[in-house]
């Protein structure tokens, strides 16, 4: 293996200096070279390094992009250090031999800026396209791609004929073709290459395309690169319209999310909650501090973090929410602007009091692995992972609830008591426990949907005003006490937003929509899906 | 009976004596306002401040206070509501006669307690980089003004090193600062010969969640062939979201790099800075700087806050150097009257933390050099280019025509925070 890779790099070495080859030491050089103030000087040692076609180029250019390259300040020597605890181990890149620790006051980082990034991305792909592992061989192909120097034309069509996967490939050769568009001497091989660019429909595409269809020198290139330009246009347009259908659907789970909760109390017991914003924030901490346990604890643990914050945050939100509707609520029955005043009270204390505890800064809530990055459907249609998941939790509280509330002994008594209180009192069904467990059951939904928006949002004892607003209009706009309305009305009013966000912009397009559901709820007061029955009327 | 008699004459004496040494503590100390949130949303921002405050009066009082004389702190909570920003301050002015005020973060909260303060004649250091457009005789601005960051960091991303930027989206939260700062860049911009249709323009409003769209649009709007960057004015508690958004699309720095004015150390601290890593800031001061003077702030700081994790920022050393260049103005002036102090503040000096020495102007902005930085994987920021020297702040921006005419200067022969003429005719020689 590590031979394979030896003769692969020295393969590679051959391709990339065909007619200079640099005296032995020019790596030793060029690497001391790194220790320079200026950038232009760091520029050439890693271009001098990258076509050194040294064995060691490569372990050195990937320390140097992570910022593990320093300067011992004892002896200037370029070391590697990578960080445990408090000091760094060090190695020697020229001889890759461990030489030993030092604290971080003896080392100087060798700082780069992202035009070096740029570089050593190009020149560390350079260096990996013949990699054996698909994934150093994918990320090299899309480096190689974005730098597109000449000098990689060689290397790539080797690559590419040694290729056996075919996403790769379909990348080596996107990568080739963008280089012969470029640099290529002849227009009518440049034509040929823009329209083999031409069927990738994708931002970075269509930058190149556009550089070249203003800048080229020949004017049939120029014309060439239009059409494709227009091509590829269009094919963005069209995925554009299937992205913001996607971002206005999650927009939708959260607010889905953020405003479920609120069905429960708001829309099942009529209770006017303004503290529901801080029950989201409560599970939004938890996440932080199971996390917090986690990462000392049982690190491993980690990607699992949510799953074990989910009924965490249930029990903590839950348990507070009945706690208020003992302690404050269940007082107030029948009399909203009091139970409005009250609970408003109740969310500035808890603000304060998570302010107190934790302090007022942001919490870091890690994301797992599993939900960072995204998943490219084409170029032009970007979907990230986190937002994926959180659609899928949302529908997934709701379903949960749906069944709760229908085939539940417990959610039969639920409705019954919204229903006809004395009624199902005299049925024997102790109303004040339903009471308390119906509010706690709201507030516990209210604090799942905390650990989901601990991923997008802040995780800072205002978290929650964020959401209150948007809550309520959700649940009056969808039809107060209807689970499914509540489900409708956090999608259209989230599709609706993010078609109108790029034409109207954040600000007015927030105005539109308030401004059309205050309309709309003078039309149908009762929102979208009002129920009906005499319990209404009443 | 006598006992209980006795006993009540004794805590009489007590409370009474206790009465008077208060009486005499009070006349004694110079009070020092302290007028920043502390509940609400800027509370996240402002709390910092009104520690950092706490600390540099301790340490004032260790070494043995001012004119002999002990600090004493007046802290009030404006709880983020910018008209209570106004009443908090008339409270501590006429009220508690403090001696001077360090507060506010907002420019909203800034202007609300403006009239107070001319009204009062007392001393407001305002600690925070803004929107530059103004110069109060009452206000010493120890923040940067529009030239001492934007236009610095706009001048790097245009440079060779820095990317060549050719096509700019400019991004802000909805209010005064952002839109004010925005309009000098698209002056600023344009001078530069770069054309109306390279530059986008969006507002959101303050806590904005949802950056799905926006950081598509800027995505595309990159995408057409020249180099871009984004000039983000987003403030407060949109930041994260915004971030986390352009993490998860995979917005890199090296494609398109974001040059934020509101985004330090302390912000970054709610965040995974992993991904972001490369995107940037334009500040006065970075936590990451490596001089004598840093360290041992931030050594106080951790000290003094009990807490090895919590960061320093710019505002922070923008009041460190207000507050030590105050102090050095009353015993320069031998007493904290205001008018005494102000002219004793003109040309006062204080070392920067980042090395350099930073000086009070005459128009009320101080002289500090400039730093563009790098995020980094553990939340810092590291330097990657600086201004040689300091950058005098300057209240009028020369890019706005209208502003381009004004001066401010609080000396003789102008005395005057916006004139086009000195309001003093300047005596013959």
């Amino acid at each position: 293996m590590v031979f394979r890779m030896l003769s692969v790099l020295l393969l590679m070495g051959g391709f990339l200096i065909p007619t200079v080859a640099f005296a032995a030491g020019s790596f030793e050089d060029a690497l001391a070279n790194l220790n320079s103030r200026k950038f232009k000087d760091k520029q050439q040692a890693i271009t001098r390094i990258a076509e050194s076609g040294d064995a060691r180029a490569l372990v050195t250019l990937e320390a140097l992009l992570a910022g593990q390259l320093f300067t011992r300040k004892s002896d200037k020597k370029v070391l590697i250090g990578e960080k445990s605890h408090e000091v760094y181990r060090l190695t020697d890149p020229l001889t890759g031999q461990e030489t030993g620790q030092a604290p971080s006051k003896e080392l100087k980082k060798i700082r780069i800026n992202n035009k070096l990034r740029g570089l050593l991305r190009g020149a560390i792909g350079g260096l990996t396209l013949l990699s054996p592992d698909p994934d150093k061989r994918l990320a090299a192909a899309d480096a190689v791609f974005k730098a597109r120097s000449a000098d990689m034309v060689p290397v790539l069509e080797k690559a590419l004929q040694r290729e056996e996967e075919s996403q790769i490939q379909e990348r080596l050769a996107r990568a080739l073709a963008a280089i012969q568009a470029s640099h290529n001497q002849d227009p009518a091989q440049k034509v040929i290459a823009i329209d083999q660019l031409s069927h990738y429909s994708e931002p970075d595409v269509r930058a190149l395309l556009g550089n070249i269809a203003q800048n080229d020198e020949s004017e049939i290139v120029r014309d060439a690169a239009q059409k494709a330009l227009e091509r590829v246009e269009q094919d963005l347009a069209r995925w554009a319209l299937l992205g913001n259908l996607f971002q206005g659907i999650s927009l939708g789970s959260v607010l889905l999310l953020a405003a479920v909760g609120l069905a429960i109390t708001f829309g099942v017991m009529g209770v006017i909650n303004m503290a529901h914003g801080e029950l989201v924030m409560l599970g939004a901490y938890t996440t932080f501090v199971v996390q917090d346990v986690i990462r000392s604890a049982a690190p491993e643990l980690f990607e699992y973090s949510l799953f074990i914050a989910i009924p965490a945050a249930f029990i903590v939100a839950g348990s507070v929410g009945m706690l208020i509707e003992r302690s404050v609520i269940r007082y107030l029955y029948g009399r909203p602007l009091e139970t409005l005043l009250a609970t408003w009270g109740l969310s500035l204390i808890l603000q304060q009091f998570m302010r107190t505890l934790f302090g007022p800064t942001n919490q870091e809530v890690g994301t797992p692995d599993w939900m960072s990055g995204f998943v490219e459907i084409t170029g032009g249609l970007v979907l990230t992972y986190n937002r994926i998941a959180i659609i899928v939790f949302s529908l997934f509280v709701v379903l949960l609830l749906a069944l709760i509330l229908r085939k539940t002994a417990f959610g039969l008594q639920m409705r019954a008591v919204t229903q006809n209180r004395p009624m199902a009192a005299s049925m024997g069904i102790r109303t004040g426990v339903v009471d308390m467990m119906t509010f706690g059951l709201g507030a516990g939904i209210a604090g799942m949907a905390g650990v989901a928006l601990s991923q997008i949002d802040n995780v800072s004892p205002n978290l929650g005003q964020t959401y209150i607003i948007d809550s309520f209009m959700v649940v009056v706009f969808g039809g107060v006490g209807n689970l499914w309305g509540t489900l409708v009305g956090a999608f259209s009013i989230g599709i609706v937003n993010k078609f109108l966000e790029p034409v109207s912009g954040a600000v007015l397009g927030k105005i539109i929509v308030l401004v059309a559901i205050i309309l709309f709820i003078q039309k149908r007061p009762r929102g979208l899906f009002a129920l009906k029955g005499r319990a209404v009327e009443s | 009976m006598t006992n209980k008699l006795r006993a009540l004459l004794a805590a009489g004496t007590i409370a009474g004596t206790s009465l008077i040494t208060g009486f005499a503590q009070a006349a004694d100390t110079i009070k020092v306002g302290v007028l920043h949130s502390l509940s609400g949303t800027m509370a996240i921002s402002e709390t910092t401040l009104k520690d950092a405050m706490m600390m540099m009066i301790e340490d004032q009082n260790a070494k043995g206070g001012l004119l002999g004389k002990k600090l004493e702190a007046v802290v009030v909570d404006p709880a983020s509501n910018w008209p209570l920003f106004a009443e908090k301050a008339r409270e501590l002015i006429s009220k508690d006669k403090v001696d001077v005020v360090f507060g506010c973060w907002t420019s909203v909260s800034r202007k609300s307690v403006l009239p107070v303060f001319e009204e009062l004649n007392s001393l407001l250091f305002y600690p925070v980089q803004y929107e530059g457009e103004e110069s109060s005789r009452n206000v010493f601005y120890t923040g940067a003004a529009p030239n001492q960051q934007a236009i610095p960091a706009v001048d790097y991303l245009m440079s060779e090193e820095g990317g060549e930027a050719k096509r700019w989206v400019l991004l802000g939260t909805d209010y005064v600062y952002p839109r004010t700062t925005n309009k000098i860049l698209r002056a600023y911009l344009k001078a530069k010969g770069v054309a109306e249709a390279d530059i986008m323009e969006n507002y959101t409003p303050f806590g904005h969640s949802d950056w799905q769209t926006i950081v598509s649009d800027v995505k595309k709007f990159a995408s057409a062939g020249k180099k871009t960057a984004v000039v983000s004015t987003i403030n407060g508690d949109a930041n994260v979201p915004f971030y986390k958004e352009l993490a998860n699309q995979g917005v890199k720095a090296e494609d398109i790099p974001v040059v934020a004015f509101s985004v330090g150390e302390e912000e970054l601290a709610g965040l995974d800075t992993g991904p972001l890593v490369g995107h940037l800031a334009a500040w006065n001061y970075f936590m990451s700087v490596d001089t004598p003077e840093n360290d041992a702030f931030i050594a106080q700081w951790k000290a003094f806050i009990k807490d090895d994790k919590r960061v320093t920022n710019d505002p922070m050393e923008a009041h460190y150097i207000g507050f030590k260049m105050w102090a050095q103005a009353v015993e320069q002036a031998g007493t904290t009257d205001v008018d005494a102090v102000r002219q004793a503040m003109y040309g006062q000096e204080v070392k920067n933390l980042t090395g350099g020495v930073a000086v009070m102007n005459t128009n009320h902005h101080l002289s500090k050099p400039v730093m563009v930085g790098e995020i980094q994987p553990d939340g810092q920021l590291e330097t990657v280019w600086e201004t040689e020297g300091v950058v005098k702040g300057d209240a009028w921006s020369d890019y706005i025509p209208e502003s381009a005419k004004l001066t401010a200067d609080w000396t003789y022969p102008w005395v005057c925070g916006n004139c086009e003429k000195p309001k003093f005719a300047v005596m013959a020689e």
